[in-house]
């Protein structure tokens, strides 16, 4: 498939958008249940949902540039019943309209104690209208996910795979960009969001090299004389009837060499997993905003490299019938 | 239920492209259009086409056979492209089974053209909407057309009637029959997309001439007794006389 950097920039961003916010989720139920101490509603959660916002805000203004008509794009929730992208265009903006609530109910300090416990813990709303948000969020990594994976000719994709390394790519930035931001407004738990960064960041590891494994193992299910139902052993084509290429030749392949695709897969592979980790711990152990967010920075490079490598190495069967001039 | 499809019939097809050209002509002008020529007489002519032709080589030289293969698309009954679609812009009609895009619905997205195996979908780059064969859905029920020209324009254009149109569910049509009688298939079937245009095979016709074919075994006229002896010293009428 050929990579669209409108699609890769969407998916990246609302990945990290999502992951933040499932941080400050964390970090709000562990304040709940005492297990970390309490924040600064408006200065850690206020501006952390803020960053959120921003980054989903610019995933959505990305996939605009993937539609031919985005004046409809309206239309496009219509067929939630059938269609797992009409899902995911539901699924975003409730997402954001809690992310969005969130935020304002931390920033202005309208939070109300819905009751509390006998040793002082309490249950806050905006932690109910988290939780409400945590919820989206899952939903709306499975509907991204489910996107590609429900394509069952793109065996590539066609996983249970393709949905977890969504989610845990995407929670992984957002963790690492947490950790950044918390060494800056909330350095108690700059520890707390660095060790589930890096555990999150090993699980994605292990889930994404179970996909590359099991990618480099497919066999194409479609063949030459599948598709054009002639039974011989050598078929080869010889023209495709046109010369100056068309949909066909331009949205369903990379045109990269092999070379290209070679080096794209180690790049991503060590800028998303050991780099940031290795940052992190640096960044922790010096307490270096700086760093951190260098870190950050790196991972979402190199999620750029690991999404267009998604892309790129999906082979669609109808190029079975382009392959040559 | 009716399902119109056609049937091409790789046997005759020769690569001729004439399908091409009488679609694009067909449809750049109607409902189904405008279909989208980038640089039409330049160098790297591209653009929207319903139907491409593909050619494919068979064997090794030099036992070798060309295959000319063209495609739109298959009008599945079980279109992959349809449940993808967001907005809805891509249906399969009841009454016929004709699978269809609403040009006022669709965004663009290509959603449906990743979905469809046999990349027959394509997104129109100056109209930005997803356009496909459309069965000359405005040809074949326009009562300004007489009765034999109700037809796609690729199954009238095709000079070796390599195209046949009609209902593959009704089993009494011209099509069914001819997919028994031939052993028409459908593509990647492996897919379960059931799609509805189906091809036809190549046949090979073979004499096989046995040697005494070549030589008259027997005589029909020779009796068991030897016939009338011509006179020796007179011209013969060799076996055509029996005295």
């Amino acid at each position: 498939m050929h990579p669209a950097f409108s699609v890769i920039f969407l998916t990246t961003l609302i990945g990290v958008g999502q992951g933040v916010f499932l941080a400050l989720f964390t970090g709000q139920s562990y304040s709940a249940l005492e297990l970390l101490p309490v924040q600064d509603s408006s200065r850690f959660y206020g501006n952390g949902a803020i960053i959120a916002l921003v980054f989903l805000i610019g995933g959505l203004v990305a996939s605009f540039f993937h539609l031919g008509r985005p004046e409809r794009a309206w239309r496009a929730a219509t067929q939630w019943r059938t269609s797992w992208l009409s899902r995911e265009v539901i699924a975003l903006p409730i997402m954001m309209f809690f992310v969005f609530v969130y935020g304002a109910m931390q920033h202005f300090g309208w939070d109300v104690t819905l009751f509390t416990r006998a040793n002082g813990a309490n249950l806050q709303l905006t932690l109910v209208i988290a939780t409400l948000g945590m919820l989206a969020t899952f939903a709306l990594f499975i509907c991204t996910g489910m996107i590609y994976a429900c394509l069952k000719f793109l065996q590539e994709w066609y996983t249970p795979l393709t949905v977890i390394n969504y989610t845990l790519l995407g929670t992984a930035s957002g963790f690492v960009l947490t950790t950044a931001f918390a060494s800056h407004s909330a350095p108690e738990l700059m520890r707390f969001y660095g060790i589930w960064s890096t555990i999150i960041i090993v699980g994605a590891l292990i889930t994404r090299s179970a996909s590359l494994i099991r990618n480099g193992r497919i066999k194409a299910k479609s063949t030459i004389q599948t598709a054009l139902g002639v039974r011989h052993n050598k078929i080869q084509q010889k023209a495709m009837g046109f010369m100056g290429g068309s949909v066909n030749t331009r949205d369903f392949f990379h045109h990269a060499s092999l070379l290209f695709m070679k080096r794209m897969k180690w790049i991503f592979l060590v800028l998303v997993f050991p780099v940031p980790i290795l940052l992190l711990w640096v960044g922790m152990a010096n307490n270096n905003t700086g760093i951190l967010l260098a870190a950050f920075v790196v991972q979402y490079l190199g999620l750029i490299a690991e999404r267009w490598f998604f892309f790129a190495q999906a082979n669609h069967p109808q190029n079975l019938y382009y392959q040559t001039v | 239920m009716t399902q119109l499809a056609l049937v091409i019939d790789l046997n005759v097809c020769v690569g001729c492209h004439a399908c091409v050209t009488s679609c694009k002509e067909w449809n750049t002008s109607g409902p189904a259009g405008f279909m989208t020529d980038e640089n039409p007489y330049g160098k790297d002519p591209t653009g929207t086409f319903f139907n491409r032709v593909q050619t494919y080589e068979i064997g090794e030289f030099p036992n070798t056979e060309t295959l000319h293969f063209p495609k739109s698309c298959l009008h599945c009954e079980d279109p992959p492209c349809v449940p993808v679609c967001p907005t809805g812009a891509s249906y399969k009609r009841e009454s016929d089974g004709i699978v269809l895009v609403d040009y006022d619905k669709c965004i663009g997205c290509r959603y449906c053209s990743w979905a469809c195996p046999y990349g027959a979908r394509e997104i129109d780059e100056t109209q930005k909407v997803m356009k496909k064969c459309t069965l000359c859905v405005d040809r074949i029920y326009d009562q300004a057309l007489p009765e034999s020209e109700r037809k796609p324009a690729c199954v009238l254009a095709c000079p070796t009637s390599a195209r046949l149109f009609g209902d593959v569910h009704d089993s009494e049509s011209a099509v069914s029959a001819v997919i028994r009688e031939e052993g028409g298939y459908q593509l990647m079937p492996e897919w379960g997309t059931k799609p509805a245009n189906h091809y036809l095979p190549r046949r090979k016709t073979r004499m096989h001439i046995h040697a005494d074919e070549l030589q008259r075994a027997d005589n029909p006229l020779n009796k068991e007794q030897r016939g009338p002896r011509a006179p020796v010293d007179e011209p013969t009428l060799d076996d055509s006389t029996s005295w």
